[in-house]
């Protein structure tokens, strides 16, 4: 069901007038997952009224900002914190978390844990520009292994967090990254995330040419956008070459970031069963005082 | 067609550097930004895949469809996949 039919009527209904253009910088990718996030709402025909929007601090946290629907811009790292208080509030909105790498694997790792084991239902949104580019450019726990940093100005050697990995042992029940450079696949598994019940992790790999870029001889924005095609394979080309292939394909694919879905399961989410305790406890008291009358 | 929005455009060149067919190119506009928007070339081969419009991080294109049912008979494929009627 796709009613509107060009970007510019999408961009009119979806955006909050008065506030675009973008404090982005020139070629960051942000602007895309906000562009993306657009199709796949407009594709569901959800009613925005009951949609509602979160995110901490950070140029990725200001993407709500640009949104016309509900929205609370929270402090660093606390977004999932907050979008499960609105889910708790009331279990009808859907909620959806703009969060960068920083913000959701950095200061806020322990809420993203515990709200994916506990598979609190909300979409999380996670830009993965493996960097703090809102302060400047700080180190960010994703950032691969050797990358400059402000912090690390002599090349990263911490081992890079993989926040899909992480969420999928965590039992979440959507799991899926993306880059910016393909738009047909995470429009599509977007649709999906949004849709699922229980926790949703989209991870979407995004150039950062200010803070990021700059540094790591990827100044140049084609240069920087081409990056992503070199070192990211399709999941399941992956696992063909890692089965298949020659020696030689497999040094070649070894070190590539993974793209796709990753989990797709159906476990109850917390508010459910949550919802169940309650009616159990409540059964249980009716019987009790019947019993004593 | 293909509309820009000279003003939104913040001139990172991705979308003429990822059109496939090369149908884009740098204008001779200066918009307010200091930047210089794209433009369809004067010979080019759009198919109006809407590529660039669905990658410009700062939303400053749109692919008109009417135009190219008129035109073109072209297909024209949904972002979210399929063809739009
Ligand atoms: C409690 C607290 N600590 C630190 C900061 C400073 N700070 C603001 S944004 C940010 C990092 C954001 O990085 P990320 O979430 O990756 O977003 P990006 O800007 O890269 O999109 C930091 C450390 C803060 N605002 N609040
Ligand atoms: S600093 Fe990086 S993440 Fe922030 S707006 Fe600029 S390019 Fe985007
Ligand atoms: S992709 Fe968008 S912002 Fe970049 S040059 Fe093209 S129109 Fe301008
Ligand atoms: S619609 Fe497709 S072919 Fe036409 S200019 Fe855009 S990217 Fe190129």
């Amino acid at each position: 069901m796709v009613e509107i039919k060009t970007a510019d009527e999408l961009n009119k209904k979806f955006l909050r007038e008065g506030m675009w253009p973008t404090i982005f910088c020139n070629g960051c990718g942000h602007g895309v997952v906000l562009e993306y996030t657009f199709w796949a709402l407009e594709e569901l025909g959800w009613d925005m009224d009951n949609v509602i929007f979160a995110s901490g601090i950070g140029c990725s946290s200001r993407l709500p900002g640009y949104i016309n629907a509900d929205g609370l811009h929270t402090t660093h790292g606390r977004a999932i914190a907050f979008a499960t208080g609105i889910k708790a509030a009331n279990p009808d909105f859907n909620v959806i978390v703009f969060t960068g790498d920083g913000d959701c694997s950095g200061i806020g790792g322990n809420h993203f844990i515990h709200a994916a084991r506990r598979n609190i239902d909300i979409t999380v949104i996670m830009i993965n520009n493996f960097i703090y580019g809102m302060t400047g450019g700080q180190l960010a726990p994703t950032a691969p292994l050797g990358s400059i940093a402000t912090t690390a100005p002599y090349g990263n050697i911490e081992h890079p967090f993989d926040i899909s990995n992480l969420a999928c042992a965590l039992g979440a029940n959507y799991v899926a990254r993306w880059g910016v450079s393909h738009p047909y696949q995470p429009i599509k598994s977007l649709k999906e995330g949004l849709q699922k019940k229980g926790f949703s992790l989209l991870e979407f790999l995004a150039p950062c040419p200010t803070a990021y870029g700059r540094r790591n001889k990827l100044g140049d924005i084609k240069k920087h956008w081409a990056w992503y095609d070199n070192n990211t394979i399709l999941k399941e080309d992956y696992e063909k070459i890692m089965k298949y292939g020659t020696e030689e394909e497999k040094a070649q694919v070894k070190d590539k970031m993974q793209l796709g879905v990753f989990q797709d399961i159906q476990k109850s989410g917390f508010f459910e069963s949550y919802e169940k305790l309650v009616n159990r406890l409540k059964e249980k008291e009716t019987k009790t005082k019947g019993a004593k009358k | 067609m293909i509309e820009f929005k000279d003003d939104w455009c913040k001139g990172c060149n991705i979308c003429i550097d990822r059109c496939p067919v090369d149908a884009l190119e740098e204008s001779d506009r200066l918009n307010k930004k200091g930047v210089r928007p794209p433009q369809l070339k004067k010979d080019n081969k759009c198919n109006y895949c809407r590529l660039c419009e669905l990658i410009c991080p700062d939303l400053a294109i749109t692919v008109i469809p009417e135009e190219i049912k008129k035109e073109d008979k072209k297909t024209l494929l949904s972002p979210i996949g399929g063809k739009i009627k």
